[in-house]
């Protein structure tokens, strides 16, 4: 297994917060791991993102310049980020911020409502979290229970209520991609 | 062998440089390695050392040139243009025969550059920056485990050969997260012993030390003696890691970051049928050119994968002295390689082709350049100009 992800939308959507997420689920799950910001000129105008790989060998360079997978939180992403993917390869989208539809027929796009889901369960801040658990149920990269494990360790200061909903966030984003 | 943790590079660095018993620091701040000020201004008190956000560069060095005289496991770190600035400091160093670790997270250039992760500064680091017959140890890391566990061997080399020692990395490896862990325990630096050459508090009535870089009338006797333990470390202390080069028609050769995209072309081009290796120097210097020679045997060609426009490939060159065609694959200024640019050169070197080769004679094919004067534009030196 190679998983080769990026993970885009606005600055405070925690795109690149939830890109750490993964990357420590990927080393409680006993996998080597990587994760890389986008600390260029392009992270200042406004949307930020983020590479992970997870594998099960060693990780190659951890610039994801073809990613396997790719999770778009906000309309811009979209376009800049469906031309990498490979072909074969799996694009989230979060369908309550993205009205465009995306274009390519060789790979799988999967619609997720993350906003809305995670509204229903109480605090829309943890859209990306909901994305981030349709990613594990479409890709078994990583176990729900592993970024669970790896919240504690990635927000060390958060209240156990917050990551109750942290954890109610990424089930629902499981559920919704049955 | 602890249990492997997610960390930053540069965080996994400055840690390294603190359990190998650094406790001194001084640095100016600049991307993309400002985690590593960051993490020492946090920690290096609680280990009993001193941390100094210098008022520039050059302070900074000469801050570390005067913590190392007295022993001290001292280091400083910058990115490109910040270690020009130091270079001055460095070349005193060497000549004061002081240990001591320099840094280096490399970004784009020449000049102010760019943030992006570059390996520019080959030449900078190997030839010595600064003037005059010297050298520095240089180790290229290409993870996070080897940028947390090389500060340890750097110190290590500086004291034994006393001389300065660099890491090179570049802005990925230091921006990066990974999972890795320390091979070694921390060191209390309390518990080792003196050396005999420090200048420090004399309480023991040993002779008076002094700490020079003016040799004087010594200057040449004392370049050559110096050279005695040049010779001895090129002989010593190259170290390389080789993969799947025993039967290998093409070997790339590539260090730091390039070497990880390289391991993913051989990978993609042994499922091709392409029978590829890898060969990566872990010292810059001494370059390991006898293992280099030995990985190439069997090679019908060599490539160089370097982000820098023809560096590396002069080493490799020298090394292999005409015994080999060397190809160069190169990324300057920011670019970055991945297995998919890396195996069209590979090909390009095994059938004469050119695509992913990069040649300076061919790259200027019918180009040319004059220098272009206009005295319509005014004089040069009639400053008040205009009518």
């Amino acid at each position: 297994m190679y998983q080769g992800i990026r993970i885009a939308g606005f600055g405070g959507q925690g795109v690149v917060s939830a890109g750490i997420l993964l990357a420590q689920a990927g080393v409680e799950g006993k996998k080597n791991a990587s994760w890389l910001p986008s600390y260029g000129p392009e992270m200042r105008g406004g949307t930020a993102n983020c590479s992970v790989v997870i594998s099960d060998g060693e990780v190659y360079t951890p610039i994801v310049a073809a990613p396997d997978t790719v999770i778009v939180m906000n309309e811009p992403s979209l376009p800049k980020f469906e031309p990498l993917i490979k072909k074969g390869g799996l694009l989230i989208i979060n369908s309550s911020l993205i009205n465009s539809r995306p274009t390519r027929t060789d790979i799988k796009s999967v619609c997720v409502p993350c906003n809305e889901i995670a509204e229903k369960i109480g605090m829309d801040r943890i859209a990306t979290l909901v994305a981030i658990g349709a990613f594990c149920r479409l890709t078994g990269a990583v176990q729900v229970e592993s970024v669970v494990h790896a919240m504690k360790k990635v927000y060390k200061r958060a209240k156990p209520e917050m990551l109750e909903l942290n954890k109610k966030a990424l089930e629902a984003g499981f559920e919704a991609v049955k | 062998m602890t249990e492997k943790t997610l960390r930053k590079g540069n965080e996994a660095l400055a840690e390294g440089a603190i359990r190998a018993g650094c406790r001194f620091f001084a640095g100016y701040p600049i991307t993309p390695q400002n985690e590593v000020p960051e993490y020492m201004s946090a920690h290096m008190a609680d280990a009993g050392g001193a941390f100094v956000q210098a008022e520039s560069e050059v302070a900074a060095i000469n801050m570390v040139y005067g913590a190392a005289s007295t022993g001290t496991r001292s280091m400083t770190s910058s990115s490109s243009p910040g270690i020009s600035l130091k270079q001055e400091g460095i070349t005193y160093l060497a000549s004061a025969d002081l240990p001591c670790l320099i840094v280096n997270v490399m970004r784009g250039g020449p000049g102010l550059g760019s943030i992006s992760g570059a390996q520019g500064d080959y030449f900078q680091a190997t030839r010595g920056g600064g003037n005059g017959d010297y050298h520095i140890i240089v180790l290229a890391p290409n993870s996070v485990e080897e940028l947390g566990n090389f500060p340890k061997l750097a110190f290590e080399l500086a004291e034994k050969y006393r001389m300065p020692c660099m890491i090179l990395a570049d802005g990925i490896l230091g921006q990066m997260m990974e999972s890795m862990s320390f091979n070694f325990d921390p060191i209390d630096p309390n518990q080792l012993g003196k050396f005999d050459w420090a200048v420090d508090i004399n309480k023991n009535g040993r002779k008076k030390n002094n700490v020079f870089s003016y040799k004087g009338d010594n200057l040449i006797a004392d370049v050559v003696e110096r050279a005695k333990r040049y010779g001895y470390i090129e002989k010593t202390e190259p170290r390389f890691e080789a993969r799947q080069t025993e039967d290998c028609d093409v070997l790339l050769v590539a260090y730091g970051l390039s070497s990880r995209a390289c391991m993913e072309a051989v990978v993609k081009g042994r499922e091709e049928g392409l029978k590829v290796g890898l060969f990566r120097p872990i010292t810059l210097w001494p370059f390991p050119s006898e293992a280099l020679r030995n990985a190439a045997k069997n090679a019908k060609a060599v490539v160089c994968v370097e982000q820098s426009l023809g560096q590396l490939v002069q080493d490799v060159k020298l090394a292999l002295n005409g015994a080999k065609p060397v190809y160069l694959n190169a990324y300057p200024a920011g670019g970055q390689p991945d297995g998919g640019t890396i195996l069209p050169a590979v090909k390009s070197a095994l059938n004469g082709g050119t695509e992913g080769l990069f040649d300076l004679q061919r790259h200027a094919e019918g180009f040319s350049y004059e220098c272009k004067r206009d005295t319509s534009l005014g004089i040069q030196g009639d400053w008040k100009g205009g009518k």
